[in-house]
């Protein structure tokens, strides 16, 4: 039985796909058949950042209209072959998605994978609520910052009503804080909001902390998911996380100030 | 030390404040979200009918949507005008 995963979040620019990409190369990793979905309809960016922009033949809106099979369109990942990409449309038909035609995918997809992971895009209109519409489980991202918390509480409420979950009164999708762009000196100044603060107004279970990170960009830089850099601090968050929602049990890193060693300071290593 | 903490606390951090509004926000949209989406169309045609009786202004009435477990309860709150 597969499960889908929704990366959401409401407020753009927190990291919806360098989450989405990350944790669905670590699932892979692990040897569960994963396919990663971009449903950002009009402004196509998951394949940048998984490295495979210029393999894209097909996209999500052909398959749904039938111009292309579900595997013409499926791109394998040269890195990890338990891993799919499926490219958003760079269409600026607003209507291009529709719920039976995603229905239909993702029920295609479920019989051969494992995990489906949809990256949602920024905002509550048609891309994110079709994303997040079939979802078993729902990643909220959130930077530390008030207008993503807000944002991330609109999700839940949209999370708990809109889904097929909640129409048909099965169990609730489950949802998991993701908090990123975190810096532990700032919140030791009370510049920043704690992971205390954010779980405390949004009451979710947290799944971890992604540091902010100078990784983060040079991952995307190159199109490898941050994951995939195992010494930078952002891809062992992921690499946490993706253990804890598989049920892992691993104490919460990144949350603390790392304390610098004489030698560091001496050097004025950051 | 004390001399330390007295400038600290002088001013409550960026982060408290943050934190303060975003719970007031928060708790607001919460309740408003889970309103019936009759609420302000009845507000209205309430506010109509005592308008035929009592000259009451926009504001004078407010109706209230409180779910408590099971218990859903409609609260409906007129105020008279004092000048009678």
């Amino acid at each position: 039985m597969a499960r889908i995963i929704v990366v959401t979040s409401g407020k753009g620019g927190v990291g919806k796909t360098t989450t989405s990409a990350a944790i669905a190369m670590g699932l892979a990793k692990r040897g569960h058949k994963t396919a990663v979905i971009d449903f950002d309809v009009g402004l196509r960016n998951l394949d940048l950042i998984m490295g495979c922009e210029r393999r894209v033949v097909y996209d999500l809106v052909n398959v749904i209209n039938n111009e292309a099979t579900l595997n013409q369109a499926l791109i394998r990942d040269k890195r990890c072959d338990q891993l799919y990409i499926l490219p958003a449309s760079q269409t600026r038909d607003k209507d291009a998605l529709t719920t039976e035609g995603v229905g239909k995918i993702l029920e295609e997809l479920a019989k051969d994978f494992k995990y489906i992971v949809c990256d949602s895009p920024a905002g509550i209109e048609r891309g994110a609520t079709l994303a997040m519409y079939f979802a078993d489980d729902a990643f909220v991202v959130t930077n530390p910052e008030v207008s993503s918390v807000r944002d991330s509480d609109r999700m839940l409420g949209i999370l708990s009503s809109k889904s097929r979950r909640a129409e048909r009164g099965e169990d609730p999708i489950r949802e998991y804080l993701l908090l990123s762009r975190y810096s532990p000196d700032r919140v030791k100044l009370g510049e920043m909001l704690s992971v205390d603060d954010v779980q405390e107004i949004l009451s979710l279970h947290l799944l971890g902390v992604i540091p902010e990170s100078k990784s983060v960009l040079n991952a995307s830089n190159s199109g490898t998911p941050v994951i995939l850099d195992e010494q930078s601090d952002a891809g062992q968050a992921y690499q946490d996380i993706v253990a804890r929602y598989l049920g892992e049990d691993k104490p919460h890193r990144f949350i603390e100030e790392e304390k610098k060693g004489l030698f560091s300071k001496l050097l004025g290593r950051k | 030390m004390s001399l330390l903490d007295y400038f600290r606390s002088s001013k409550p951090s960026s982060a408290s404040l943050a934190k303060e509004r975003l719970q007031i926000l928060v708790a607001h949209e919460r309740s408003s979200r889970n309103q019936p989406s009759y609420l302000p169309q009845l507000q209205q045609e309430l506010l109509a009918v005592i308008r035929k009786y009592v000259n009451v202004g926009q504001d004078a009435i407010t109706v209230n949507f409180e779910q408590d477990g099971n218990q859903e309860t409609l609260e409906l709150n007129i105020v008279l005008p004092d000048d009678r």
